[in-house]
This record gives structure tokens, sequence and C-alpha cells, in this order.
């Protein structure tokens, strides 16, 4: 766990993440600048260091309704703005980005922001990114294997050799400036379905997991497939920490707080991925075994403690600001979060 | 309320005859409808490679996306081989899975022969209820012999017509109203 730079002692880990979409409030109709909406993400990461919050991660989209397609350059403006929270990226699309490149860019803000910085390299569900960039998107697989396989190498040695087909050699490449600490933490993003999460076990490199709705049990699988692949290729699980990602919002009653979340996500997923979330789905996310975290402070502290059981993660990280949401909303979850929801999650999962 | 109709065939002209004659129809009897016809002879669509539907360029996103935001659908289909042509199953490999949630989906066929009446029982309704469609339980079958150079020849086939365009929309108005009552129910 301390190569990831996870304590268990001090609890698991709560984060917040975004997309960086920028999409409007469809309560007002109205989409806020991108100017603004990039300067809100720097603002609620500074909010959530003040807090106590553990990490903050922004995401890598190029489609349309997103605004941190430079998510590096993102991360390093709060690299600047922020003391002591872990940053990361929610994902870097390594497949369609050269690892030399990521790494430099990774490696500089991780010395900007004194090695609070780790990367989460995804494939990407949605594919514009194939086009814009110049990939074939029949080489998705290949690509972000070999991508994401580089990167790990270039993390590990400072000198690189290296063949593969999708970026041309290495040759004695120095890969400069190393991380602060020697070596950045690297995760693999991983989707619902366990074979991704089977591949990060078999290379043994940490998961986070994406967990829009639906039962605990469920993602709970793709968990216990990951620790079992880490197991068969070698290594031991108790060394590797496994995220989760997910829906979050707080509000004085579950009632209230799906009130308060439900067009923004629904109209979001209409916008940027052609698909809204039906309401009978989204209703089900009040029951305690399902993994979307919208309910009263109480209610979400016991659904944390219940998925923290099931999983055994070491972090959990919250998407509370999708679809327009307005800034009042995320400043009023930050300090319920600081003052009833992280104080309970890390007096109860604290290992002793 | 907005129609798609599709015409699910690049080549003949039976199945985009038996759907322009449906178009019409709807037409004149709802004409406050917003209503689409895409014969898929008139567009370039790709093969589905898997990627979300609304990240295709051109003609691919077009057809997809008005599918997307219909609120009923006919699809018209000849029978080719004893199934639907590769083309209308394509658009439905372009979909998303759960695509046709919440919409009405009702069929007009064309056959060569009376043969061929239970193929869209037999294949077309399966993939329409995996795709969660709402679907009408009747559907017209049109054969070889009920039209005359791309015209109908056969009145019942008239009638056949306005009756599956009046059901198609008394049950998308239906499945409106009781969705919209459901969701009512949430409070949210």
């Amino acid at each position: 766990m301390e190569q990831y730079r996870i304590n268990p002692k001090q609890g698991m880990e709560f984060g917040i993440y975004t997309l960086g979409d920028h999409l409007a409030n469809p309560e007002t109709g109205e989409r806020i600048p991108a100017s603004q909406r990039l300067e809100e993400i720097v603002e609620l990461a500074k909010l959530a260091d003040e807090a106590g919050i553990d990490f903050f991660s922004v995401g890598e989209s190029h489609q349309d309704y997103f605004t941190t397609q430079a998510h590096s350059v993102v991360l390093s403006a709060i690299a600047q703005a922020t003391e002591k929270i872990k940053i990361a990226s929610s994902s870097t699309i390594i497949s369609t980005l050269d690892p030399v490149r990521v790494y430099e860019d990774f490696a500089t803000v991780d010395l900007i922001s004194k090695g609070r910085t780790e990367v989460i390299a995804g494939r990407a569900s949605r594919v514009g990114n194939f086009d814009l960039l110049g990939y074939n998107l029949h080489d998705y697989e290949e690509l972000y294997e070999e991508k994401f396989d580089l990167l790990l190498q270039i993390n590990q040695n400072e000198v690189v050799n290296w063949n593969g087909q999708y970026r041309p050699a290495l040759r004695n490449a120095r890969v400069l400036p190393r991380p602060y600490h020697g070596s950045l933490p690297i995760w693999r993003a991983v989707g619902g379905h366990p074979s991704s999460a089977v591949k990060a076990g078999y290379s043994g490199v940490p998961i986070f997991l994406a967990t829009l709705g639906g039962p605990v049990s469920i993602f709970q699988r793709t968990v216990d497939a990951y620790r079992e692949a880490l197991v068969e290729a070698g290594y031991d699980p108790a060394e590797f920490p496994v995220a989760t990602a997910g829906f979050f919002h707080l509000a004085e009653t579950t009632q209230q707080a799906q009130k308060e979340m439900y067009s923004y996500i629904n109209e979001g997923m209409k916008k940027t991925n052609g698909r809204g979330f039906p309401k009978s789905n989204f209703a089900q996310g009040a029951d305690r075994r399902n993994v979307m975290n919208i309910g009263s402070p109480q209610e979400i502290i016991e659904k944390m403690l219940y998925q923290h059981e099931m999983f055994g993660h070491q972090r959990y990280i919250a998407q509370m600001d999708f679809g327009g949401v307005p800034f009042s909303q995320l400043r009023r979850n930050i300090e319920q979060i600081a003052t009833e929801v992280l104080p309970a999650i890390k007096k109860y999962t604290a290992e002793k | 309320m907005k129609i798609v109709g599709i015409s699910g065939s690049i080549v003949g002209s039976k199945t985009k005859t038996a759907m322009s004659q449906t178009i019409q129809t709807l037409q004149e009897r709802y004409p406050d409808a917003d209503v689409t016809l895409i014969d898929l002879a008139e567009y370039e669509i790709q093969f589905s490679d898997g990627r979300n539907y609304l990240d295709y360029p051109g003609d691919t996103k077009y057809v997809t996306e008005t599918m997307m935001e219909a609120d009923a659908l006919i699809i018209g289909t000849p029978i080719f081989q004893a199934s639907i042509p590769g083309t209308l199953k394509n658009l439905f490999d372009l979909l998303p899975v759960d695509a046709f949630r919440d919409k009405v989906v009702s069929m007009v066929v064309t056959a060569g022969s009376a043969k061929h009446y239970l193929i869209a029982e037999q294949q077309l309704k399966p993939i329409l209820g995996y795709m969660k469609a709402q679907v009408l339980q009747n559907y017209v079958f049109i054969e070889e012999q009920d039209f005359y150079r791309k015209e109908i020849v056969n009145d019942d086939v008239f009638f056949r017509i306005e009756r599956l365009v009046e059901e198609t929309m008394v049950l998308a108005e239906t499945y409106q109203h009781m969705r919209q009552a459901e969701d009512e129910k949430y409070g949210f």
C-alpha cells in the first residue's frame, strides 16, 4: 500500500472527481462560460483541500460538452492552488496520447504539487479522441494495453528501452523530469465488466472502478475477480489498493437529495451519452444495497460503510458536479462532507 | 409526438411503397404529429463498430440520432433469405442495448411469399423486445401479389395500414400518459 501512498491506519480515503463536463444547468437552461467552469473546478479543489478531503481528480474527454480535454494543464493549476490534497487524472486516455509526454506532464505536476500527483489511465467510453488525435478505433484494445504498459515502464525506469507497434521505439531514452518521490502511483481505470479488472490484476496495478448505479454485490464480483487475478499472477492483494467512483449528493432527506440531483444527471447523460437515466433505476439508488451515494448524510455514511465492508476498498471518489450543478450546491456538499461524512467514515474504517 | 418511419432496405421497392403509404396515412389522420420517414436507400450508413452512436459521423449519426429522438417508430422491412435484411440489423447494432426504452415500435413487413409470415414474429420482435421496445403485437404483412408496379393494389392492405397507424398512435399516447403518471409518483 505504501507504494500507492495509502495508509490504511487513517481509514478509507474520500475524494472528489470531475469529468470536466460543461453542460447547461437544466433548471435554468444557462451554461456558464468555459472560463468560469474551469475556475470553479480549481475552486472546488481548493475547497476540498481546505475541508480535509483526501483526493481530487479531473477527467479527459474529447467531446462536445466537455472542457478539460487538456486535463494535465488543469491539474497543474490545481497543484499550484492547493496544499495537501492528492491530485490525479480520472482518467487520462492513454490510448491516444504519447506515454512519454504524459509522463513528462504528470511528473511536472507532481513536482509542482510536491509529490501529491497520481495517474489513472483509462480507455474512454466515448471515442471522439481517436479521430481527433489521429488513431484508428480498431486498435482500441491494443493501443491501450501497449501504451499503458509503456507508461508503467517509464515510471519504473529512468532510462527506457522499448519497442512497440504504436509508437517509435525508445533507445536509452531518459524521461525527465522524475517525480518528487521517484515514481508516481499509476492506476488502471475499470468499467463495469470484470475483464478489464482481471487484466489489471495480471499486470499488478491498482484499479479505479466506475460505478454509476446498480447493486454493490455486482460490482463486488469485479473487485473479487481483480484480487483473484492478482493472486494468480503472483501478487499479494494486500499490497494493491482498490478505489471506487460514483454519483454523490447530500441533502436533508434522500427524497430531497434525489430531487435535487435527478435532472442534472438525466439531462447530462442524454447529452454526453445519448441516453437518460431512467427514473425507476434512479429511484432504486436510494436502496442501501445500491452503489449510488445520493441521500441524507446519515444514510450515505451507512451506505459507504456497507460498500467498504463489501469491497474492502481504500478510496472512494464522489462525482457531484455532473450536468451543470450550480457551484453553491457543490459548496454545500463539501461543507457537509467535512463536518458529517468524513469524520464518521474515517472513524469506522481506520485499521487499528 | 415524434414518429419515425424506417424503410429498412436499400434495394427493391415494396417496403418503400408500403412505408410511404403508412406515413401518408399517419400524416392525414394525425396532422399534429412530427413525422419523419427514413428510407435507408437514401443514406450511406456504416457498419457498427461498437462505438457510442453519437460518435459516428454523417448519415450514420443523423439516422441513429433521429431514431433515438423518436417517441414511436414504425419499422418497414422486407424479408431476405428468411430473415430481416442486414441493413436493418445494422441499424439495431448501431444503437445502445436499451435504445427503444419508453418507445413504441410497430412493424410493416413485405415479402415475396406467404411462407415468410412468421419471420417478423420470430426474428424481429425478439430484437425489439431485447432493446426494451413497447412492441405493437399486430403487424402488417404484405405479399408480392398485393403490389403492381410499385403501388398497393389490395384494398385490404390500405385498411390494415390504417389500423396499424391508429393502434401505433393509441399505444404511443397511452404509453406516454402512463409513463408520465408513473414518473410523477417518484416525486423527483
